[in-house]
């Protein structure tokens, strides 16, 4: 599926992830984001970094995870992505949706 | 003479140990198996003695009697693996060389992973069915408790059988209309994940069940801590969920062994190869079962393959040839929905679980994903089957290691 945000064409899934991380950037992020009703803090961005990180090495992500990723504990990471906070930062940071592989 | 160990004689250990006494030369080698327990527990049975549809004896039975002869058989805690120097220390101050090594230490819960979980009400209104000791106390409950909120719960992914706390929520709605007391009891299946299950297509099956059995679902439900003073889960939203009586999964995670021996992730399990099982750190260790990190479900069937596969593995290891990366993650599970009737799924690492038919593609007689009595005899076949033949290492007729795709409508999973 296609969908405009940020004036540009952007390929997404059915559910809004987007399908090709090159054609992520903050300026889309940004417009995830405002979707979420989520403005951008640098705590947020702080957590994009370290989940593109994981996503980069492979490791799946998981709320045992971010409560040892250093970057913040689970009470924050439900306040900077209410509701689903796993499925909103992986969406916003133009990434897979975190699925359970079992 | 070279050294064989095994560590954990549960399914995947016991299931290893009786495979390779017959395929490795008894003049170059010794097998050895270690586990800590006397007993070997039929794990799957753990579902049904909460509800009196087995009884204590057919969930245990004595180690010794799957252990082959010729194999070495020690009955005592293993304290630490050592691989750099290719030893295993075991309590006391016994210690085993090793050429080879197979860990098979699974899985268990992990209840002090949550606050207030295993507190003061752990086992009077909290309780675990993953534990011989947290079935058999549901089960004394379940015979007198007089009805209110039953909460069926998962703490968090991955746990092992991951369908086995749905199965416990149809049978505790089959239990009840038995007793005549169905309306009595509320029943609420509370889980992290987005829906029923982990595969979107069972899902879809297994929501629309729960539904027709008057089950509520409340899912993304993270717990933060169980606030046992009121009755009472909570999640870190901030999202309630009130119980009179709990029966969750904890967090599985695989033994401290592990941890002591710096060889696991976060969980405490051990990266290996999904293809091949050879852990990724070591190359004279392989690894099988819920010990593993690999993405698949842990479950007794899973291992089952993975022995075939194991097998053939160390063979070639002790050969000098490149390992088969033949393990395709294949999974077959039969879900009991309650009234005599299961469904089965099959599935793998990349396709999901699909209708259709099994193992006779287009005949069954199991149906895929469908609920059927015949699905509930094989599940109740299952046990026979474990104990005759599953853990003896005796190839299940039929059934193939690697999923087949015939008779079945397919769909692949994209990532
Ligand atoms: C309620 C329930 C229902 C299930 N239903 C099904 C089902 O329907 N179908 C299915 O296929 N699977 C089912 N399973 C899953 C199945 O039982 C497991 O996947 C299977 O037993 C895994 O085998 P394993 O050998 O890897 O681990 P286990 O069988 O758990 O064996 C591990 C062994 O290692 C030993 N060990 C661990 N640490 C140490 C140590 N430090 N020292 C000494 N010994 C140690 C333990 O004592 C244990 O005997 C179910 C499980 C549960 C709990």
């Amino acid at each position: 599926m296609k969908k405009v945000l940020a004036n540009r064409e952007i390929d997404v899934n059915e559910e809004g992830y987007l399908v090709d991380f090159k054609q992520w950037d903050r300026e889309i992020c940004e417009c995830i984001a405002d979707e979420c009703n989520i403005v951008m803090t640098e705590k947020h961005w702080e957590v994009i970094e370290y989940i593109h990180e994981k996503h980069k090495n492979e490791e799946p992500l998981s709320i045992r995870g971010i409560k040892k990723s250093g970057v913040i504990n689970i009470k924050e990471f439900y306040n900077l992505f209410p509701g689903g906070p796993l499925k909103k930062a992986t969406l916003i940071a133009g990434i897979p949706k975190p699925k359970s592989c079992i | 003479m070279k050294n064989l160990v095994i560590l954990g004689a549960g399914t995947s250990g016991t299931m290893m140990a009786n495979h390779l006494i017959s395929k490795l030369p008894k003049r170059e080698w010794n097998i050895t198996i270690v586990d800590q327990f006397k007993t070997h527990y039929y794990q799957p049975g753990f579902l049904f003695l909460p509800f009196d549809i087995y009884t204590t004896k057919q969930v245990k039975k004595k180690g010794e009697k799957f252990i082959p002869k010729g194999v070495n058989y020690i009955q005592k805690k293993i304290e630490l693996i050592k691989p750099d120097e290719n030893k295993v220390q075991l309590e006391g101050d016994a210690q085993l060389d090793y050429d080879i090594l197979i860990v098979a230490t699974g899985t268990k819960i992990a209840p002090s992973e949550i606050e207030g979980m295993d507190g003061p009400m752990w086992y009077k209104n909290i309780f675990d069915f993953y534990t011989y000791e947290g079935a058999k106390a549901l089960r004394n409950k379940l015979r007198e408790w007089e009805g209110g909120k039953l909460v069926v719960h998962i703490t968090e992914m991955p746990i092992k059988c991951p369908v086995a706390p749905l199965e416990f929520a149809f049978l505790a709605d089959s239990f009840f209309k038995n007793k005549s007391m169905r309306d009595k009891v509320d029943i609420t299946y509370v889980t992290p994940l987005g829906g029923a299950f982990t595969k979107p297509k069972a899902t879809e099956a297994l929501h629309h069940l729960l539904e027709e059995k008057g089950i509520k679902e409340v899912t993304d439900f993270n717990i933060e801590r169980v606030d046992y003073e009121n009755n009472k889960i909570v999640d870190y939203a901030d999202t309630e969920v009130e119980y009179d009586l709990l029966v969750t999964v904890p967090t599985n995670m695989g033994d401290e062994l592990i941890e002591r021996s710096g060889m696991g992730d976060d969980l405490n399990y051990v990266p290996t190869n999904k293809a091949t099982l050879q852990t990724n750190d070591y190359e004279n260790i392989f690894a099988i079962g819920d010990a593993t990190n690999l993405p698949a479900s842990k479950a007794g069937s899973v291992a089952h393959f993975e022995a075939e596969i194991l097998t053939d593995n160390i063979l070639r290891y002790i050969k000098g040839e490149p390992l088969k990366a033949e393990f395709d993650g294949h999974a077959n599970c039969f879900i009991e929905t309650g009234n005599g009737k299961a469904l089965l799924i099959d599935f793998n690492y990349t396709h999901e679980p699909v209708e259709g038919t099994f193992p006779f593609p287009g005949v069954g007689p199991l149906k895929l994903l469908k609920e059927s009595r015949m699905n509930h005899m094989g599940k109740m076949a299952f046990r026979w089957i474990y104990w005759n033949m599953l853990i003896k290492g005796i190839h299940i007729p039929f059934v193939s290691t690697n999923m087949t795709t015939k008779g079945k409508k397919l769909e692949k999973i994209n990532n």
